[in-house]
């Protein structure tokens, strides 16, 4: 391996590394010194992925190291093994990168993740076939949550698949929020994308009769009356397109450049017209960095400047060109400047005009005349005093000034030449002097065009030049040519002779161009026998008024790129190239960004704490109901009994004994001390706190924080619903709540006729499940009623129907007459069909079913009116079912209504601001879909309505609430 | 993204190339050398060019040209960003970036070029990050390499990249805990013939050096923050502080780095602590022309001004200058044509005068226009704008850190128009 880093240095010398073919032969070495591990794999990859392609055979004897890394526990050894893996431009391991692709993509390690959303570009361009696989794998990726990823694989986005903008929908409003966190390289693509995205998906913030391209001082005047025509037709803004705008602000302070002009892009392209100011600063700012940086920023302020001057004007003096700047950030200053002008600070840009025409710079000099003509045709009143100035210029002694000075008067002169034969006369004067072609031509062109003003000088020019004729320039002689004509037509008398003397020179003449148009102009005004008709019109054709020349910025039609683009830079389309749509005349369908579940963020290991934590608490509190199980084989059996009597303090400390129960008061943490041994509640609780303190130590970035306290919730609930103590606030908005009402009612599992001394009773318990997030908890009761003892009571393992089923542990040996309490989780999948399972003795099988209430698949959260109010009304439409019904006049009073809506489905208590209106609110258990139920009482009808995503529940779910307020009853 | 490297030196040596994708041939650096040679000065060069497959983007830096290969659409300003990144490591890796250095480093140079870009898309540029992964080189360590074989690839498994902070490295310890913040600031300003600012500004950067253990949060407020018109953080600042208290908070990336720049509202007027007299005039006959410059201060704010240095770009057709200056050494390069007058320390009693005859191609027109004046100049101990630092709080860790600040003025692209 020595011999390698020698090579390398020897190329060193040779004055470039990556030219040796040498190199290639050491290749045979690679594969062993990589499985040896060392310090130089580093470079043995950088070998290996650059010699791969062209060394295809050796480069695959690597690649089972690699496999064998992507198994790693270490996840950057994993990554940097994906990250070599997919870098090998081999054809034959497609399907082995696909595949560790796939694992990576669900790896733990988000920065694995990271690696594998890059990887998915490598393999797109090695193999475009896989493309469907791939679209599949940065839709799991899209789901990601963390900072990490969300910039690599929105890149893997659009290189893949930037087409399908369906995958960005449900994950539109994180990358929103997540934005701020992502590294910056990441920032910038994504709000490229989002860009794209939001010109898709909302309707225009610019008013819909404003031109684009309106002046600011026009805006300024129409302000009020926008203000009424808005106020007629008004626009609200998605709270999605203002939720992007919000959240991009801020990056506008980044110290990337490349970031603070993806921001701007956003803002011209997205924001409405009023607030596109705030990106002014930054723009500015940009312009104090690097020469490059400041080519690019000035080429989008140039691009802006055309159709929004008033956002520039107040920084025109950091436009002013410095004799140090290159030369094309000089003419792009110039440029803006010319944007910029108008009447107010015409005169100071004029001023600063002259001294760049002094510039020793010539190109740029001439560039600045070139402006000066712009400012001229634009800007009315400054016309006079620019010819002026330019005429000032035609003795300069520069050839490229006065030249070019030529070619601008000619042009303003067109727009009025009446009033300025004396500039005529004048430049007929300097004509002697100037040799530069092109002035020369203008000069000449002018004279002919307006011979009528000049009579007398016209003549004389054209003798001169039919003196020199030959001597010219092609583009000269053609506009000699033409003045002979013209003044043939007007002043025959005078010319003819001439004329025809020029015209025999010009028939004559080496360049073809020169015959050719010599002998159209012979026929056109020479009238002869054979072009008889067309020498009518000669005067007409030739005489004809011209319109003037429109002087127009380069940067005219650069809008129609995305700003901030290669192509915008380069004005023509760029390979790859993503056209930035129109706005929808009608938005699309807000809802597709609704996401069902808002479950707080969770890092996996987190989640595996958590796990641990179960099973440890679990263990702990299943040893513990043995202990007591002998001293409460009786109360457990008589439960629900008990539980009715929770005001009863003495019967009180008895059911705090026994863990199965769960209805009663909640009392602070003094319940907790109840079920577990304290040593170990100290213990948890320090593990705890511990492992979130390191934590929020560790990171104080806000996300993170968040998930921090989202766990710590977690934590807190899967406490309550483990000791029932439930009474820790729970703020975060759609997290699950204490249930207001647990109904005791128990349903009949198996009988125990059928079940042969066996019998099973099961209930709700309305508590988030401890063994899955999308599972129903539930509570079995099973008692013997045989004489002998039973063995081995579990469930089957094998589900007849689809839900998952969180068994509970068997239980070894139910002893006559006694029965014992277990609990179980089943995920119904937010349906209401039944839960099948085989209930198993040691010797017996029985078939069971669970059929769940639509009111049981809930779970109640907690939320502030005004939230409420929000959520419902992005729920309507489909998602809104409603009925009216009338009312029993005992029902009316509020609690009954209450006590009826909770009895019946398990949600939370909203509290109202409005009398007649109560509302509850919950989540489906399994997606986390909002459910909302307001009754609004109109005595003596009352109008139930219920919003949800989940429409069939929505709809089974009134029918329960409808039956529950018109029964009459407690 | 990015799919090639190729590091080009201004003679046109092509010295280096690295390839994220496939390999591209290096004959399509022929369209940059066609580019750099109708350019004729290398800041002319255009930064985007275009050819026929590819989309050169280049950066000119330290008498090196970065030039990148892109194939499909991409914001330019990315790659340019990036460009620029690499050219800031390399710095931060060897002192200086220049073409020896680079080719004395190329196997860091390359560990670093494959760590820094993933497939063309940037995966670590941090510097904290980079340095965790591979070892900046130091002479000790280079010695003690080519004796035993091994590399500058860190041993550890660096876990700066998977941090929600990875500006910083976990882990840091200090013996003496130190924050340094230099207050620096720039004053851009186009002076005309008469000496009034056709256009001033004040542009500043606060660096800091902190070399604090552990992971300290610190707070930095300022006595009058509504100075600053417009600001751009380093990652680490809390924007949300600082919109809503206006102060900065941040846990701050280990050693140097660039805290924040600023801007101060172009309302305030801008003091300009230095006047020229000069008289700079070409004659028409006889080929020659006078320069008489003089320097002298105008608002410092008590302070002395140091390191002024006057630079003239002179016409082509001066061919030497013929001077006396009454302070300090000045030089004419008359391949350049670049006059430079290195004045040191500003004495007020005596003002510095640069006198003389300048003598001219014989033959040629007198130039057209007087050249313009490029001042440079720096004032210690005083920010120009005013601005102060309140105080600066350390939350988080318990040590008592040694706290300093500084304040610099210089001249940014201040220039006097003649």
């Amino acid at each position: 391996m020595l011999g390698m880093s020698a090579n390398s240095v020897s190329y060193n010398e040779q004055g470039s590394v990556e030219s040796g073919v040498d190199a290639a032969q050491e290749n045979s070495s690679i594969p062993a010194s990589i499985s040896s591990g060392g310090a130089l794999k580093k470079l043995v990859y950088v070998y290996l992925v650059r010699y791969a392609e062209e060394q295809q055979d050796l480069a695959l004897l690597s690649i089972s190291t690699f496999q064998r890394a992507l198994k790693d526990p270490n996840q950057l050894i994993r990554a940097s093994a994906l990250r070599v893996l997919s870098s090998i431009r081999v054809p034959i391991i497609v399907p082995i990168m696909m595949l560790a692709i796939k694992e990576a993509a669900t790896d733990l390690s988000p920065y694995v993740r990271k690696t594998a959303a890059h990887a998915i570009q490598k393999l797109y361009s090695l193999d475009p076939d896989q493309k469907e696989h791939l679209i599949e794998v940065i839709e799991k990726l899209l789901k990601d949550k963390s900072t990490l990823v969300a910039g690599s694989v929105v890149m893997a986005f659009e290189e893949v698949c930037p087409d399908r903008i369906d995958l960005i929908h449900k994950n539109y409003r994180k990358l929103c929020n997540l934005l701020v966190d992502v590294e910056e390289w990441g920032q910038v693509v994504i709000i490229h994308m989002l860009t794209r995205y939001a010109r898709t998906q909302f309707v225009s913030p610019w008013r819909e009769d404003a031109v684009f391209d309106e002046n600011s001082e026009k805006a300024f005047y129409d302000s009020e009356e926008e203000r009424r025509v808005d106020q007629s037709k008004p626009y609200i803004m998605d709270p999605d397109h203002r939720l992007l705008l919000r959240n991009t602000k801020p990056l506008l302070q980044s110290r990337n450049t490349a970031v603070v002009m993806a921001v701007s892009q956003l803002y011209w392209h997205l924001a409405p017209k009023h607030e596109l100011s705030i990106i002014t600063k930054s723009l500015v700012r940009l312009l104090r960095s690097h020469r490059e940086v400041q080519y690019i920023v000035l080429q989008n302020i140039a691009t802006m400047s055309i159709q929004r001057k008033g956002m520039f004007e107040p920084f025109m003096k950091s436009f002013y060109v410095r004799s140090t700047d290159a030369t094309h950030i000089k003419t792009l200053k110039l440029e803006i400047l010319t944007n910029l002008a108008n009447e107010a600070s015409i005169s100071t840009i004029l001023r600063e005009f002259q001294t760049y025409v002094k510039s020793q710079d010539k190109a740029f000099a001439a560039a600045t005349i070139q402006a000066i003509g712009c400012c001229a045709t634009n800007i009315s009143e400054v016309t006079d005093t620019c010819l002026n100035g330019l005429v000032l210029l035609l003795s300069n002694r520069d050839e490229t000034v006065v030249a070019e000075s030529v070619v601008v008067i000619k042009k303003l002169l067109q727009t009025q030449p009446s009033q300025h034969s004396d500039i005529i006369k004048h430049m007929a004067k300097l004509f002697d002097n100037i040799t530069v072609p092109m002035a020369r031509a203008s000069i000449l062109w002018l004279m002919g065009e307006y011979c009528e003003h000049v009579p007398k000088i016209a003549p004389d020019v054209l003798r001169k030049m039919a003196k020199t004729f030959t001597d010219e320039e092609d583009i000269v002689k053609l506009q000699i040519v033409n003045l002979a004509a013209k003044l043939y037509l007007t002043n025959s008398k005078q010319t003819k002779l001439l004329t025809q003397y020029i015209l025999n020179l010009g028939k004559y003449d080496q360049n073809y161009d020169i015959r050719d148009r010599t002998r159209f102009i012979r026929q056109l005004i020479v009238p002869n026998e054979k072009s008889g008709a067309l020498s009518k019109y000669a005067r007409r054709i030739l005489m004809a008024p011209k319109p003037a020349p429109v002087l127009q910025s380069a940067f005219k039609d650069r809008d129609r790129f995305q700003l901030g683009t290669l192509s915008h830079t380069l004005n023509s389309q760029a390979s790859g190239y993503l056209e930035l749509s129109d706005w929808p005349a009608v938005a699309p369908d807000q809802s597709v960004r609704n996401v069902e579940v808002v479950e707080p963020v969770r890092l996996p290991y987190l989640r595996l704490v958590l796990n641990c934590f179960c099973v440890h608490v679990e263990s702990v509190s299943e040893s513990e109901s043995k202990e007591n199980s002998d001293d409460s084989n009786k109360s457990s059996s008589s439960q629900s009994e008990k539980s009715s009597s929770e005001s009863d303090s003495e019967k009180k400390k008895k059911t705090l004994k026994n863990k199965k129960l769960q209805q009663q008061k909640p009392d602070s943490k003094d319940s907790l001390n109840y079920y577990l041994p304290p040593q170990i509640i100290q213990k948890t609780l320090n593990i705890m706190t511990k492992y979130i303190l390191i934590h929020i130590v560790l990171s104080i970035s806000t996300p993170f924080f968040v998930n921090c306290m989202c766990s710590l919730l977690h934590l807190c609930v899967f406490l309550a619903c483990q000791f029932d103590a439930v009474s820790w606030p729970v703020h975060v908005s759609l997290q699950a709540s204490s249930p207001v009402f647990v109904p005791e009612t128990s349903h009949e599992l198996l009988h125990r006729m059928t079940g042969k001394g066996l019998s099973a009773q099961y209930r709700f318990t309305r508590q988030p499940c401890i063994y899955g997030n999308s599972m129903v908890s539930l509570q079995l009761t099973l008692s013997n009623s045989t004489d002998q003892a039973l063995e081995n009571i579990h469930i089957s393992e094998k589900s007849s129907t689809g839900q998952n089923i969180h068994r509970f542990n068997a239980i070894e040996r139910l002893e006559p007459q006694a029965s014992v309490t277990v609990s179980m989780g089943v995920d119904f999948n937010d349906s209401t069909q039944a839960a099948n399972f085989q209930l198993c003795t040691k010797e017996d099988e029985f078939s069971v079913s669970i059929q769940p209430a639509v009111g049981e698949l809930l779970l109640p959260i907690t939320m502030s009116e005004a939230d409420f109010t929000k959520e419902q009304g992005k729920l309507v439409g489909m998602n809104e079912s409603s009925a009216t019904i009338t009312m029993m006049p005992e029902n009316v009073s509020s609690q009954s209504v209450n006590r009826k809506v909770v009895s019946v489905a398990n949600l939370g208590v909203i509290p109202s601001g409005q009398e007649n209106i109560y509302r509850f609110a919950g989540k489906t258990v399994s997606s986390g879909s909002l459910v909302l139920v307001s009754v609004a009482l109109k005595d003596p009808d009352a109008v139930i309505t219920i919003n949800t995503e989940k429409t069939v529940m929505g709809s089974m779910l009134l029918r329960q609430v409808k039956t529950a307020l018109t029964n009459s009853g407690p | 993204m990015i799919h090639s490297l190729f590091l080009i030196s201004n003679a046109g040596d092509l010295f280096l190339e690295k390839h994220w994708k496939s390999v591209i041939s290096r004959s399509v650096c022929d369209y940059f050398f066609e580019a750099r040679e109708k350019a004729v000065e290398p800041d002319n060069v255009p930064p985007v060019i275009r050819t026929p497959h590819h989309y050169l983007i280049n950066i000119y830096r330290e008498k090196i040209f970065f030039v990148s290969v892109i194939q499909t659409e991409v914001p330019p300003l990315f790659v340019i960003e990036f460009l620029h990144r690499v050219a800031e490591t390399f710095q931060d890796y060897f002192g200086e970036c220049s073409e020896t250095t680079i080719k004395d480093n190329v196997v860091i140079v390359y560990e670093l070029l494959e760590e820094m870009l993933d497939n063309g898309f940037p995966l670590a540029t941090e510097s904290n990050i980079l340095k965790e992964l591979i070892r900046p080189p130091t002479i000790l360590r280079s010695m003690v390499n080519t004796i035993t074989g091994s590399s500058n690839v860190g041993e550890t498994l660096p876990t700066g990249q998977l941090s929600t902070i990875p500006w910083r490295r976990a882990g840091v310890k200090y013996t003496s805990n130190e924050a340094y913040f230099d207050v620096v600031e720039e004053i851009d300003a186009i002076l005309d013939k008469s000496g009034t600012a056709v256009f001033a500004e004040i542009q500043g950067v606060i660096d800091a050096c902190v070399k604090l253990s552990g992971m300290p949060d610190l707070t930095l407020s300022f006595m009058n923050p509504r100075l600053l018109d417009d600001v751009s953080f380093h990652p680490c600042v809390r924007y949300k502080r600082w919109e809503s208290e206006r102060v900065i908070s941040f846990i701050p990336p280990d050693g140097n780095f660039q805290l924040m720049s600023y801007h101060i509202s172009a309302q305030n007027l801008v003091a300009i602590p230095v006047y020229v007299k000069q008289n700079i005039s070409f004659f028409e006959t006889g080929s020659s022309g006078r320069l008489d410059i003089t320097v002298g201060p105008k608002q410092t704010m008590g302070k002395t001004l140091e390191c002024l240095v006057v630079t003239v770009h002179m016409p082509k057709v001066v061919l030497s200058a013929n001077l006396s200056a009454t302070q300090g050494t000045y030089n004419y390069d008359p391949v350049t044509k670049i006059l430079v007058w290195d004045i040191g320390k500003l004495n007020p009693q005596k003002l510095p005068n640069l006198k003389g005859s300048l003598s001219l191609q014989s033959g040629a027109p007198k130039p057209e226009e007087n050249p313009s004046l490029n001042i440079d100049l720096k004032i210690q101990q005083l920010a120009i704008s005013g601005l102060k630092v309140n105080r600066l709080d350390v939350y988080g860790e318990k040590y008592k850190p040694f706290k300093g600040v500084k304040y610099v003025t210089k001249a940014g692209k201040f220039q006097v128009r003649t």
